[in-house]
């Protein structure tokens, strides 16, 4: 019998220590990403990341890895922009192939408001810097020839936005990459320690309490995705976010067969085929409020009619595998990047539906917004004070995800 | 998830639409508040991990609203009731 050596850890598993610089919460890709990023770009020292269950098995293992920068409004472009850009040198900066895949991505239109809503935001795109076109349904067809764009439909395909530099990664090896490179900086990356509150001393972040006991810190940073409202609360934060199931599924592994990915505001689905070969689908959030990883059935049965109404091909394949992860969803479907009213105190949440795409530059702009007390540029515009200005960053029609 | 209309029965949750969090009444005097207070009414709800009061409308059955105290952590439903009675156990 032959055994096999275990190959090389790419992380230490150390214990905590009782005191720490910069506390993270949450070892997911924003968490992790942020830990990279103040170590590496920022030379702080004497950072944890604390995650509840294992690294990146929350949301991280659960979306569907779609990226793109095609929002509307400019703060938006600015953000997720930014975040392309740096998925585009991703690979190398971390030594580790996270298998990005630039395979472009359509928003099919399926009324004349979609067509007018979609070449809108083509303009505003362009306008940005954002690689964006719009395609009559017959290049649709050239780019993607298993959409069905015949008229003969109840929401005809009446044409799409694509943007080329669009497209999907690896999750894990996204995850992996940056917990690596944490670590090799010094980074402490704690699993299994959940946090149970915020310590909080005269307005000023002291520490965590967690299943592993208190440990001290002088800044910490909520990046905990559904259950960010959960700790907020523990300090008496109230967060403009409320938390739902989000479903996805995929079908069993096919040859190659879908080159790009396909968006549907519309008739409803989102749909790309996996390195491995799995047709990966997604649609809107559970309407109701929950923390269980888990969602109705009719919301995938759904999906799927969402799907074979676009891709008929699609008819025989059969389903392997249906998840949900919880997403805290903010009212103008854009997350809230930046400081709180407690000194300290960072939060990062209401993500809602598509934070994956935003790993990197969430990664980038929260640590800088830590390192020096103030939000970054670009995350000026997602501070938590736009729900009392009134300058909300409206992304609903772009989120392309039923909120 | 099976929902118990308080005038129908358990029903399918297809036949229902979900209406947030109950018992946030409009604001007595709105041009009174502040913008802080303007914005907590407008975008901040509880969002506990546990009971949650909160509103459904029977859409494909009596079409009527009515208030629901849930555990969003289990889903299960621990009482249903029609509006205007007290829903116990919140809080």
């Amino acid at each position: 019998m032959i055994e096999a050596e275990h190959p090389a850890h790419l992380w230490r598993n150390p214990e905590p220590k009782r005191s720490y610089e910069v506390v993270i919460i949450g070892g997911g890709g924003h968490g992790l990403s942020t830990a990279y990023y103040l170590a590496a770009h920022h030379g702080i020292t004497g950072i944890a990341v604390l995650e509840k269950g294992w690294l990146a098995g929350g949301n991280m293992a659960r979306n569907t890895t779609i990226i793109r920068s095609n929002y509307l409004w400019d703060g938006s472009a600015g953000l997720y922009e930014h975040a392309l850009q740096l998925w585009e040198g991703l690979s190398e900066e971390l030594d580790y192939d996270i298998l990005f895949s630039q395979r472009g991505v359509l928003n099919l239109a399926h009324s004349l408001q979609d067509v007018r809503d979609s070449v809108r935001r083509v303009e505003a795109n362009r306008l940005n810097g954002v690689d964006a076109e719009w395609l009559e349904p017959e290049e649709v067809a050239e780019v993607c020839p298993i959409v069905n764009v015949s008229d003969a439909v109840r929401y005809p395909v009446l044409g799409a936005t694509y943007q080329p530099r669009a497209g999907i990664a690896k999750h894990d090896h996204v995850a992996w990459a940056f917990a690596r490179a944490a670590d090799a900086l010094g980074v402490d990356l704690i699993q299994n320690c959940e946090v149970t509150g915020l310590e909080v001393s005269g307005g000023q972040v002291t520490g965590v309490s967690t299943s592993l006991g208190l440990l001290a810190a002088r800044r910490v940073a909520i990046c905990a995705a559904g259950h960010s409202a959960v700790i907020a609360a523990t300090a008496g934060l109230r967060l403009p976010v409320q938390t739902h199931p989000l479903q996805a599924l995929v079908s069993e592994l096919l040859e190659p067969v879908h080159p790009c990915v396909v968006m549907s505001n519309a008739v409803h689905v989102y749909v790309s085929q996996a390195h491995k070969g799995e047709l990966v689908m997604g649609a809107g959030i559970d309407s109701y409020n929950s923390y269980v990883q888990r969602g109705s059935f009719h919301l995938i049965e759904r999906q799927m009619a969402a799907a074979l109404e676009l891709f008929p091909i699609f008819a025989r394949a059969r389903v392997l595998r249906t998840w949900a992860g919880i997403v805290d969803v903010c009212p103008d479907a854009s997350p809230v990047i930046g400081p709180t009213p407690i000194d300290g105190l960072y939060v990062n949440c209401g993500w809602g539906t598509g934070g994956f795409k935003a790993t990197p530059a969430v990664g980038d702009v929260l640590a800088h917004t830590i390192a020096h007390g103030e939000p970054h540029p670009l995350a000026q515009p997602f501070g938590l004070e736009r729900f009392e200005s009134g300058a909300l960053i409206d992304e609903h029609g772009a989120a392309a995800v039923a909120h | 998830m099976l929902i118990e209309c308080p005038w129908c029965g358990g029903r399918e949750e297809q036949e229902f639409h979900y209406g947030g969090q109950a018992h946030v009444p409009y604001p007595a005097a709105p041009a009174e508040l502040s913008d802080a207070q303007w914005s907590e009414y407008l975008f901040f709800r509880d969002n506990p991990k546990g009971r949650f009061a909160e509103r459904w409308v029977h859409s494909a059955g009596c079409r009527r609203w009515f208030n629901a105290l849930r555990d969003t952590a289990s889903n299960s439903f621990i009482r249903v009731c029609a509006p205007g009675e007290p829903l116990e156990g919140y809080r």
